[in-house]
């Protein structure tokens, strides 16, 4: 009899939630009149069966628009409700964001789809992968305007094919508790890495699956040198370096410094990873940080990424704008805080716990998109060979 | 009855020519969906895909696969593949006959709730079950802690992670219950008394299993072998996850060569490879299920099951079941702990970690703490879940259980011959295909294949049930032949002496028997589809986000918040995916189910 109730109730519940599910307003088909459709959508059953053909509507205040734009983007992006509305109002379009992916994933679909393309604009191909992209020929050049205040060193593609839109640096973090409780300094540079007071202590993720894997492996390149950074690496492997096949692997089941509590107090992750872990954490905040970066010169590389108009989109005025968007204060000042990147756009302002916790490395390592093209697959196979075999 | 049925042959003998043409229709009839599903999402897609990597100038070229036959790195990757997969199976084999033959022979309280419970790590994201797994038998996991602190050791004395240790685990652990299910279900259909008359004749208990109990079970044992195989032979986040970058197979290498590196001729030449193991092992299944197959006197579970009365028996459930729920569910319910528990250190000062229950990271899921316009309701990431489930367990339904129909029946051949017709035998291998294409092969080939009206589906919310039920619905018809190949033809054959036109004698003989089996490849179908997401990732429209979605969203970004949420959205899943599977194998149409 039990059993029977509670299968019952099981079913309920399942119906329940479906049923819940249908009446919420999918997040970004019905986005610009988010808060209105609820209610009017949970009236309508209420509502009695009246003579009248149409009860008076419920005020609008944005009709429905009458174009739509298409962003395809990565898995990773996220923005702000009201800063996205407030775009779609000023313009009258509905924005579509189609993700697709893991930055590589995403970018190789839009590469497998460009002869009819899914989306008007793409945004996430960062300078590890930019080559690909515009060898395949992926984007139309725009020299927007919005381009003028960002600083040279994040304009890559002369001819405005691809945008950059922010950037950010993949640095080791470390778990301060740790190392305080250990009376051990924290490493300063890549090369104390291999000291022995070190051994044990980090984790890496693998170039050849992982973005940031392969950011500080290419941050070893350009330190050591193209033929010397496999002697480096050696000697990490002697000193007991772990490898894992991604980020989440290496951040929440190795890392001590997270909330997962693993073993090892060194982890490559970002810059920005520590104000997260303050924006993250439940109340009550904590009044410090518990991770820190190593940021000593050449320690971390900066990874930037880009936005294009996807070439054969049949909305070019539109996605200009869209794009200018991207680059414009109130896009860039929301991006820290959603996507814990930093805005090109010098205008833009840093929040507040971006500019206590999040530390600026000196010199990080950058690497021009071709010779990154050019020798990828090589350093990755002959980093497998010497870390992994 | 028997006499009867077997001067009725006679009879229908003379006509069988004519018969056998009628049949002949009536089979392609029956398999006509899963041939227009098969050709239209899985053949086409995959051709697609594959003529960019084959095929690129227009002109094949094989260059890439000639390439490959000659390295000897795929030889090794190849190799290692095959040899974990037949480990992992005989692990998940032994695992998963005790537990069979306890829900297949004994009545007790909970059975329903153990059988629904050891389905939850199928639906498990692979990154959960890891934090699970270090959870417990981590350098930091109770296992290791309790241990150290016992023996006032220094270093943790268990090291599972990264080994080939961990991927066996995890595989067992997620497959156990197609063992448990498919084996265990079809046991509890025979017939205890061929048991009982070998003993009475004096064979030992050893020798009566070896005898009569192995021989009977050996089509369901081997149908849940093959779905093992299968799936560990292309098992992808378990080999990345849990084995780390030391370890490849054949599906984590496809995924690298597509999505790192866009080398589309080799990720085509690697998923030939694959595609031709698949196929065949499935042959090999095939061959061997058809030798082994006999038509057997199937019995009602009341019939076949008892009480545990004496006391040795009880003993002996617990241990089986106390086995199961450490392999099992020990790692869930460290998980769901985890996301009720506060562990946060007073940073800087770890001394004063405060633990101490909490729902923090429960009523953090209802709130859009960004106003991200990416926030997902919980109730609706798990109502697209749930309809997305539902969805896939019909449309696998509705594909497979004709298809299985037809390939459970044999009009090419004799009576009382209930080895798959020729038809048969070449169609079940490529119902088995999906299951050995990688979900990347397919992602990317629906992109491709589905790109120009009148097929421009890409952005069709219906692509995610349909890809959920190309892996799908090879459960159903796995779960369904066993039961059918071993129901008697002459009962089909009395029916229709008595009358019953075609459409009757399914619905009074076929489907009361096979009624069971029936739930189960829906549960399984459901299960599968809670927890896919691979392909959901490449074709999840981002309006409909499913849980494991969402969770692989919070898990992408650093934080306790996150990690809790991830956590809390993980035990959500189970409960549903446990709830789900409890409420598909309630069900009772008619006397469909009860058998």
């Amino acid at each position: 009899m039990h059993k029977r109730l509670f299968i019952t109730l099981i079913t309920a519940l399942a119906v329940l939630a479906s049923a819940c599910a249908q009446a919420t307003p999918s997040p970004t088909a019905s986005s610009p009149d988010l808060g209105l459709a609820a209610p009017t959508a949970s009236a309508a059953p209420v509502t009695p069966i009246a003579t009248v053909p149409r009860p008076t509507p419920a005020p609008t205040p944005t009709p429905p628009a009458t174009q739509t734009l298409t962003v395809m983007t990565h898995d990773s992006f996220e923005a702000s409700e009201d800063v996205i509305q407030a775009f779609e109002q000023a313009n009258d379009v509905t924005i579509t964001f189609l993700k697709s992916g893991d930055a590589g994933a995403a970018l190789n679909k839009a590469i497998l789809s460009q002869d009819a393309p899914l989306a008007d604009v793409f945004y996430g191909v960062d300078n590890t992968f930019l080559s690909r992209a515009l060898d395949a020929g992926l984007f139309e050049p725009y020299a927007s305007p919005a381009l003028a205040g960002v600083p040279a060193e994040f304009k890559l593609d002369p001819e405005n094919r691809a945008l950059p839109v922010d950037y950010g640096d993949v640095c080791l973090n470390y778990d301060k508790a740790y190392f305080a409780e250990n009376y051990l300094q924290p490493p300063q540079t890549l090369e104390g890495l291999t000291r022995p007071e070190y051994k044990s202590l980090l984790v890496v993720e693998n170039p050849a699956t992982s973005s940031p894997g392969l950011a500080f492996m290419l941050a070893t390149v350009v330190h050591f040198g193209p033929d010397e950074f496999l002697d480096f690496w050696k000697q990490l492997r002697e000193n007991d370096v772990k490898v894992v096949e991604g980020w989440e692997t290496a951040y929440y089941n190795d890392f001590s410094g997270s909330s997962g509590h693993g073993p090892r107090p060194l982890v490559v992750s970002y810059a920005s990873s520590p104000p997260a872990e303050i924006v993250f954490a439940p109340d009550p905040k904590p009044a410090e940080a518990p991770t820190a970066s190593v940021v000593g010169p050449g320690a971390c590389f900066r990874q930037i990424e880009f936005a294009g108009i996807l070439k054969g989109t049949k909305n070019r005025a539109l996605a200009e704008k869209w794009v200018d968007f991207m680059l414009s204060t109130p896009f860039q000042e929301d991006m820290p805080l959603q996507m814990f990147v930093f805005p090109v756009n010098p205008a833009a302002k840093l929040p507040q716990v971006f500019l206590r916790w999040a530390q600026v490395p000196a010199e990080p390592a950058t690497l021009s998109p071709a010779e990154i093209a050019a020798h990828r697959d090589e350093w990755i196979k002959a980093w497998t060979e010497v870390v992994l075999r | 009855m028997d006499q009867g049925v077997d001067g009725s042959r006679i009879e229908i003998g003379r006509s069988r020519e004519q018969e056998g043409r009628r049949g002949t229709a009536q089979l392609l009839a029956l398999l006509l969906p899963a041939s227009c599903f098969l050709l239209l999402f899985y053949f086409y897609p995959l051709a697609s895909i594959l003529r960019i990597g084959l095929a690129p100038e227009g002109r094949l070229d094989l260059t890439a696969l000639a390439a490959l036959a000659g390295d000897a790195y795929l030889w090794k990757v190849l190799a290692f593949t095959v040899w974990q997969a037949v480990l992992s199976t005989l692990l998940t084999l032994l695992a998963g006959l005790p537990g069979a033959y306890l829900v297949a022979r004994y009545q007790f309280r909970g059975k329903g709730v153990l059988r629904a419970l050891a389905g939850v790590p199928f639906v498990m994201p692979t990154l959960v079950v890891a934090a699970a797994f270090s959870a417990l038998v981590g350098p930091r996991g109770w296992i290791n802690l309790g241990w150290m602190a016992l023996l006032h050791l220094n270093s943790p004395p268990l090291n599972v992670t990264n080994t080939l240790g961990a991927i066996l685990l995890a595989h067992v652990f997620y497959n156990t219950t197609i063992v448990l299910r498919l084996v265990g279900d079809f046991w509890s259909h025979l017939d205890p008394r061929l048991v009982g008359a070998a003993r009475v004749l004096g064979a030992s208990r050893a020798r009566a299993f070896l005898e009569i109990t192995l021989p009977l079970l050996a089509p369901a044992l081997l149908a849940a072998a093959l779905l093992v195989f299968i799936f560990d032979f292309t098992s992808f986040g378990v080999i990345l996850v849990l084995g780390g970058p030391k370890f490849t197979t054949l599906e984590v290498e496809i995924y690298r060569q597509t999505v790192n590196l866009l080398n589309l001729p080799t990720a085509a030449a690697l998923s030939l490879v694959q595609l031709a193991c698949t196929l065949g092992f499935t042959v090999l299944y095939t061959r061997l299920s058809a030798r082994v197959t006999a038509p057997l006197t199937l019995r009602p579970q009341t019939f076949t099951q008892r009480p545990l009365r004496s006391w040795r028996a009880r003993l002996a459930a617990a241990i089986i079941v106390g086995g199961l729920f450490l392999l099992l569910i020990a790692p869930l319910v460290a998980l769901a702990a985890r996301s009720f528990v506060r562990l946060e250190a007073a940073r800087g000062e770890r001394a004063a970690v405060q633990t101490g229950f909490t729902l923090a990271f429960y009523r953090e899921l209802f709130v859009n703490r960004r106003e991200s316009i990416f926030y997902v309701p919980p109730f609706a990431a798990i109502g697209n879940s749930v309809g997305v489930a539902t969805a896939t367990a019909l449309l696998s339904l509705a594909v497979g259980l004709p298809a299985a129909f037809a390939l459970g029946r044999s009009p090419a051949r004799g009576d009382g011959d209930s080895r798959p017709s020729r038809l048969g035998a070449v169609l079940d291998p490529l119902i088995m295909l999906p299951l050995g294409t990688s979900a990347v092969t397919m992602g990317f080939g629906f992109l491709v294949a589905f790109n120009r009206p009148p097929l421009d589906w890409r952005a069709s919310p219906l692509l995610l049930p349909l890809a959920h039920t190309l892996v799908a619905f090879p459960f159903v018809v796995r779960s369904l032949l066993p039961a059918l190949r071993g129901i008697r033809p002459q009962l089909r054959r009395a029916a229709a002496v008595l009358g019953a036109n075609p459409a009757r004698v399914f619905v009074e003989v076929d489907l009361p028997l096979v009624g069971r089996a029936l739930f189960v490849g829906g549960a399984f179908a459901f299960a599968i589809s809670l927890g896919e997401f691979g392909a959901t990732a490449l074709v999840a429209r981002p309006e409909f986000p499913t849980v494991p979605v969402a969770v692989y969203r919070f898990l992408s970004q650093p934080g306790a918040l996150n990690y809790g949420q991830a956590l809390a959205l993980s035990t959500i899943l189970m409960v549903v995916c446990a709830g789900g599977i409890l409420a598909i194998e309630s069900l009772r149409v008619g006397e469909v189910g009860e058998f």
